[in-house]
C-alpha cells in the first residue's frame, strides 16, 4: 500500500474560500450610497494592480470615494473578521472547547477596557498604543475567564459550558469597568459607544497600517501551529507522551490569538460570533484538522464580516445597523445550534 | 531497553501515592503490574513515562531518567497507550496513528515521507488499513484499542507502556490485543510494561508480575510465585482459587461463599 496523505489543506476547498472572499468583497467594493459605476470601480481597481494601466473614467470624486472611503473600510472589515475567526478557532484549539471564542471568552471585552483606558487617556487620534493596550486587555480576559472557569469546574461544574459561562461573567464584569471608564471622560462618551456596538466607520489607510504589523505576526504564528493544535486535541497528558510540551504550545497560541483579537477589537469594537460561527462552518465542510481550520477561518472570517458589513449599511441604508448587531443576529441562534450539535460530544 | 525503578516515592498534590518502589523490566520482557483499585499503578505509569517527577528514589530508562529527559527525546524511548485515550472526534485512524511520529517531526514542521509511510506500515501490521479513512468516532471498542495501539507503534520507542489495554474488551478481544503485544514484543524486541486487572490474563502473558498495594511492591516475581491465593486474598480482599493451567501458569478463579446446594 502507499503512503497516505495525512489531513492537509487541498487545493479545491482553499481556492473555494478565496473565490467566495473575492467575490463578497467585489460585491462591498461595488454596492454603496455614492451609486458607483460598476465597470469603473473594477477598471479603477484594475488601475492600481503592478503593470496594469486602464483608464477608469471615474470622476476624482467617485475616485475619492472608492480608494479613501470604500476601500478601506471593505479591506478593514476583512481583516478583522479573518482576525476574530482564525483567533475563535485557535482558542477552540487550544482549550478543546468548541464554544471558544474572543467574544464570549473574556478576550474582546478585555481588549475593550485596554482600548478604551488609551482612547480616554491619550485622547487625540488612536494611535500604535492601541492594540498594544488592547492586547494586554485581552490577555488579562481570558487569563481571567479561564482562571474562573477551573476554579470552578473543581468545585464540581465541568467541561465546555463552565468556561464560556466564566467568559460571559468576565466579560459582563470587563463592560462595567469600560463603561465606568466612559462616564469618568463624558466628553468621549459618543464615540466610544459607537465603537463598543462594532463597526467599521472609522476605516481609513492610517488605521489599517496601524494593526496590520500586529495582525500579520498573529496571523502567521496561529497557521504555524495548526499541527501542534492537532496533537494537543489528544489532551495535554497524552500530548507531552508524545514529546510535545503542551504548556508552552498553548501559551505561544493564547498570546497569537490574543493579539489577533486585540487587533480586530482595537479598530472595530466588540463583534461577537464571528469566531464560534465561521470555524464551526469550515468543520463541517472541509474537516476537523487545525491545518484546515485555521487558513480557511482566516478567509471565511473576511468573507464573512465582509458580507455582515454590507447588510448593515445596505438594510436599512441611508442609516447603519452596528456590525455587531448584524453578526449577533446571524450568531446567536447560530450559537444555540452548535451547542446542540457538541453536546453529545463533550460535557457540559 | 531495560527499565529499572529504585526506591521511587511520588506524591499527588501532597499525598503520598507511591513508596519505596522498585522493580527491574529487562529488555524485551514482558512486565504486567497489577494490584487493587486505587493501589498507584497508573501513577507507576506515569513515572516511568516521565509524566510525574518522583519524590525520591530514581527511574531509568536505558540509563537515562525520563523525567530529566527533553520531551521528544522522551517520546522517541517510551511510547503510551493510556487507558480512556481521548479521541479527537473527526480525526481519521490514519491522522491519529501520524500523532505518534510527533517526536520526529520539527516543531513548527511538518510530516516526512518517511513519517507517513511508517504510519501505513504500522496500520499493515496492525491490519487497520482498510480503516485508515475512518473517523475515530466511528469505531468499535476492539477497533479503538489496536488504533491507540498504532499510535504508540508509531513512536518506533523500545519501550512500549499500555494502561489496562484489555479494559471493555470481550474476551475474543482481550486475546486478540494480548497476542498482538506479544507478537510486536518477539518481533521487535519490545520492553512491555502494563497493568492489568485481569490476574489470570497477566499471568498469561507476563514473564514478571509486579503486585501493588497501597503504594508498595506486595510481591514480584514470576507469576506462579506472585499469583497465590493468600497474596490475592490479602491484597484485593478477594476469595480465590489459584490453580496452575495447562501451560503451567497460574488460573486464578473466584470463589463463591456458599456454595450451591
Amino acid at each position: 500500500m502507499k503512503a497516505r496523505e495525512a489531513a492537509r489543506l487541498r487545493p479545491v476547498p482553499l481556492a473555494v474560500t478565496a473565490l467566495v472572499l473575492a467575490a463578497a468583497l467585489l460585491a462591498a467594493l461595488l454596492i454603496g450610497p455614492a451609486g458607483l459605476p460598476a465597470g469603473g470601480v473594477v477598471k479603477a481597481l484594475a488601475d492600481r494592480l503592478p503593470f496594469v494601466h486602464v483608464d477608469s473614467g471615474l470622476a476624482p470624486v467617485d475616485r475619492n470615494v472608492l480608494f479613501e472611503l470604500r476601500l478601506p473600510r471593505v479591506l478593514l472589515g476583512a481583516v478583522v473578521g479573518g482576525l476574530l475567526a482564525v483567533a475563535g478557532a485557535a482558542y477552540q484549539g487550544v482549550f478543546r472547547n468548541p464554544l471558544a471564542d474572543p467574544y464570549l471568552l473574556g478576550a474582546a471585552a478585555g481588549a475593550g477596557v485596554g482600548a478604551t483606558l488609551v482612547i480616554v487617556v491619550m485622547s487625540d487620534r488612536p494611535t500604535f498604543a492601541v492594540p498594544l493596550a488592547a492586547f494586554a486587555g485581552a490577555v488579562a480576559g481570558v487569563a481571567l475567564a479561564y482562571g474562573l472557569g477551573s476554579t470552578a469546574r473543581r468545585g464540581g461544574g465541568s467541561g465546555t459550558a463552565t468556561l464560556v459561562l466564566a467568559g460571559v461573567a468576565v466579560s459582563s464584569f470587563l463592560a462595567s469597568v469600560q463603561a465606568f471608564l466612559q462616564q469618568a471622560k463624558a466628553e468621549e462618551l459618543q464615540r466610544i459607544y459607537s465603537w463598543i456596538l462594532g463597526g467599521l466607520t472609522l476605516a481609513d489607510w492610517p488605521t489599517l497600517a496601524m494593526i496590520a504589523p500586529y495582525a500579520a505576526v498573529a496571523v502567521a504564528t496561529l497557521l504555524l501551529h495548526g499541527r501542534l493544535l492537532d496533537v494537543l486535541s489528544v489532551g495535554d497528558e497524552e500530548a507531552a507522551a508524545l514529546g510535545l510540551s503542551a504548556s508552552r504550545v498553548r501559551l505561544t497560541v493564547l498570546a497569537a490569538a490574543s493579539l489577533a483579537t486585540a487587533c480586530a477589537v482595537a479598530v472595530s469594537g466588540l463583534i461577537g460570533f464571528v469566531g464560534v460561527v465561521v470555524p464551526h462552518v469550515v468543520r463541517r465542510l472541509a474537516g476537523g484538522s487545525y491545518r484546515i481550520v485555521l487558513p480557511l477561518s482566516l478567509l471565511g472570517g473576511a468573507a464573512f464580516l465582509t458580507v455582515a458589513d454590507l447588510v448593515g449599511r445596505t438594510v436599512v441604508a441611508p442609516g447603519e445597523l452596528p456590525l455587531g448587531v448584524v453578526t449577533a443576529f446571524v450568531g446567536g441562534p447560530f450559537f444555540v445550534a452548535v451547542l446542540r450539535a457538541v453536546r453529545g460530544e463533550v460535557d457540559t | 531497553m531495560t527499565v529499572t525503578v529504585r526506591g521511587l516515592d511520588v506524591d499527588l498534590e501532597g499525598r503520598p501515592v507511591l513508596r519505596d518502589v522498585s522493580l527491574e523490566a529487562p529488555a524485551g520482557t514482558w512486565t504486567a503490574v497489577i494490584g487493587p483499585n486505587g493501589a498507584g499503578k497508573s501513577t507507576l505509569l506515569r513515572a516511568i513515562l516521565g509524566l510525574r517527577r518522583p519524590r525520591r528514589g530514581t527511574v531509568s530508562v536505558a540509563g537515562a531518567d525520563p523525567w530529566a529527559l527533553p520531551p521528544r527525546r522522551r517520546a522517541r524511548l517510551v511510547a503510551y497507550a493510556p487507558q480512556n485515550p481521548n479521541l479527537p472526534p473527526g480525526m481519521t485512524v490514519f491522522d491519529y496513528t501520524l500523532l505518534g511520529r510527533s517526536p520526529y517531526i520539527p516543531h513548527l514542521g511538518r510530516e516526512s515521507a518517511r513519517d507517513r509511510a511508517v504510519a501505513t506500515e504500522v496500520l499493515e501490521r496492525l491490519d487497520l488499513v482498510g480503516l485508515a479513512a475512518r473517523p475515530l468516532d466511528r469505531l468499535s471498542g476492539g477497533e479503538r484499542q489496536r488504533v491507540v495501539l498504532a499510535r504508540a507503534l508509531a513512536q518506533q520507542a523500545p519501550v512500549l507502556v499500555l494502561d489496562e489495554p484489555t479494559t471493555a474488551l470481550d474476551i475474543g478481544h482481550q486475546q486478540q490485543v494480548m497476542e498482538l503485544v506479544d507478537r510486536l514484543r518477539r518481533d521487535d524486541g519490545l520492553t512491555v510494561l502494563t497493568t492489568i486487572h485481569d490476574l489470570t490474563l497477566a499471568g498469561q502473558y507476563a514473564d514478571a508480575l509486579v503486585l501493588l498495594s497501597r503504594g508498595r511492591v506486595a510481591a514480584s516475581g514470576p507469576p506462579g510465585e506472585v499469583l497465590t491465593g493468600e497474596a490475592v486474598g490479602a491484597h484485593f480482599g478477594a476469595r480465590v482459587h489459584v490453580a496452575p493451567g495447562p501451560d503451567g501458569r497460574p488460573v486464578v478463579s473466584l470463589e463463591r461463599s456458599c456454595g450451591p446446594r
